[in-house]
């Protein structure tokens, strides 16, 4: 079960690779995809191993990646849970 | 799960502290400035900083850039001065929290004896140096912290010059706080930036950052990432660790961790207590020299 999830400005990063490298549950790898510069940015392979931790937001030099945590492992919040979108929806959002 | 952040609130909790308007940064793919920047931007956040009084001045290079992404009131200063003009800042306006963002270059070579006197000083500084061992804007001339048998531009036999430990010459010249670490090592430098952003006097952090471009092409790094696992490896966390020892060579363990940690009066702190009552009667006159042989209306000219 997922504790967390990130969210990615696509068209921020430059492909660098440090938040697949440093993820500690290795929820990351490069796309093929491509953003508008022509780099590789992130997505989740893994996405129920993510924690939230927020540590590739700490690395990410173009403040284009952030993990938060998800309402679901707070057993009081789950109603409040519902109103959050679900994270591949805010995924998209963030997307242009 | 007091870091939980609200779903409904996506967006970047550093963008909070960064102009989002000047993103994305001129900064290469896999530099590592931009990620001393989150750990500021963190460590901005945590320490509880009044941001309408915080500052930030900075020199010229590649991290002089700093300054214009963070939402402060910033300040892009001349080459080597970026300390001097703080030094200033700080004297017209106490109450400001002044913090310099610099590079090597800007700190130790151009702007080294600003550093040594600032130390000495005790200026109410925190002086953030990101060091990537090269002249990286300029075009990868050998700096004064290139270390030993590094290749670059103008030393493309290695460098033969020994390399300057900023760490050692911040201590002897009486700093309050020194520590090192690398783009690596994001928490600690959050942790040891949100500590020094609570302190009093001259303040130093040392940042190991990669430059990819300049210094890690030529000395045998692919990308960044490969000198970011570098640091991971070589980096060795020694708290307190004798400042002489902690200098920088190829291939050897970087010692990373916080030095030094003392209490000393800071300028504004001697210089209040030994003016003692003359101290109110110059800031009540307004900037001047202090004379006032020539009558009571004012001193001479200044």
């Amino acid at each position: 079960m997922a504790r967390g999830s990130v969210a990615v400005t696509t068209e921020r990063c430059k492909g660098c690779g440090f938040c697949v490298e440093f993820c500690p549950t290795h929820v990351l790898a490069l796309s093929s995809a491509f953003n508008r510069k022509g780099y590789h940015p992130p997505h989740m392979i893994e996405p129920d191993k993510c924690s939230g931790c927020n540590l590739c937001g700490m690395y990410c030099p173009d403040f284009a990646i952030f993990g938060f945590k998800t309402a679901e492992t707070k057993p009081a919040a789950i109603p409040a849970a519902t109103e959050a979108p679900a994270p591949s929806e805010a995924m998209e959002a963030k997307e242009v | 799960m007091s870091t939980l952040i609200e779903p409904t609130a996506l967006t970047n909790p550093v963008e909070r502290v960064l102009r989002n308007d000047r993103i994305p940064t001129i900064w290469c793919p896999g530099c590592g400035i931009g990620t001393t920047v989150n750990s500021f931007a963190y460590a901005l956040m945590a320490s509880g900083a009044d941001l309408k009084k915080t500052a930030i001045v900075s020199g010229i290079g590649c991290s002089g850039r700093v300054s214009g992404y963070v939402q402060l009131d910033s300040f892009h200063t001349t080459h080597g001065r970026a300390i001097p003009f703080a030094t200033g800042l700080k004297l017209a306006n106490p109450e400001l929290t002044v913090v310099v963002y610099s590079g090597d270059g800007d700190l130790t070579s151009i702007g080294g004896n600003h550093l040594i006197h600032a130390a000495r000083r005790n200026m109410d500084l925190l002086v953030v140096c990101v060091n990537n061992m090269i002249y990286a804007m300029t075009g990868g001339q050998a700096a004064a912290t290139t270390p030993g048998a590094a290749t670059s531009t103008t030393t493309p036999y290695g460098s033969f010059e020994p390399e300057l430990n900023i760490p050692q010459l911040v201590d002897a010249a009486g700093a309050c706080y020194v520590a090192r670490w690398t783009a690596f090592h994001v928490k600690q430098l959050e942790k040891s930036m949100t500590e020094a952003l609570k302190k009093k006097g001259f303040r130093f952090i040392e940042v190991l950052s990669p430059c990819p471009t300049l210094y890690g092409r030529r000395n045998g790094y692919a990308d960044g990432l490969a000198q970011m696992k570098e640091y991971k490896e070589l980096a060795k966390v020694k708290n307190g660790a004798p400042t002489y020892e902690v200098a920088i060579t190829t291939g050897k363990p970087i010692i990373v961790g916080k030095f030094v940690d003392r209490d000393r009066p800071d300028y504004l702190t001697l210089m209040r207590s030994q003016l003692g009552a003359h101290y109110h009667e110059i800031a009540e006159a307004g900037v001047g020299c202090g004379d006032d042989s020539e009558g009571k209306e004012g001193c001479c000219s200044c």
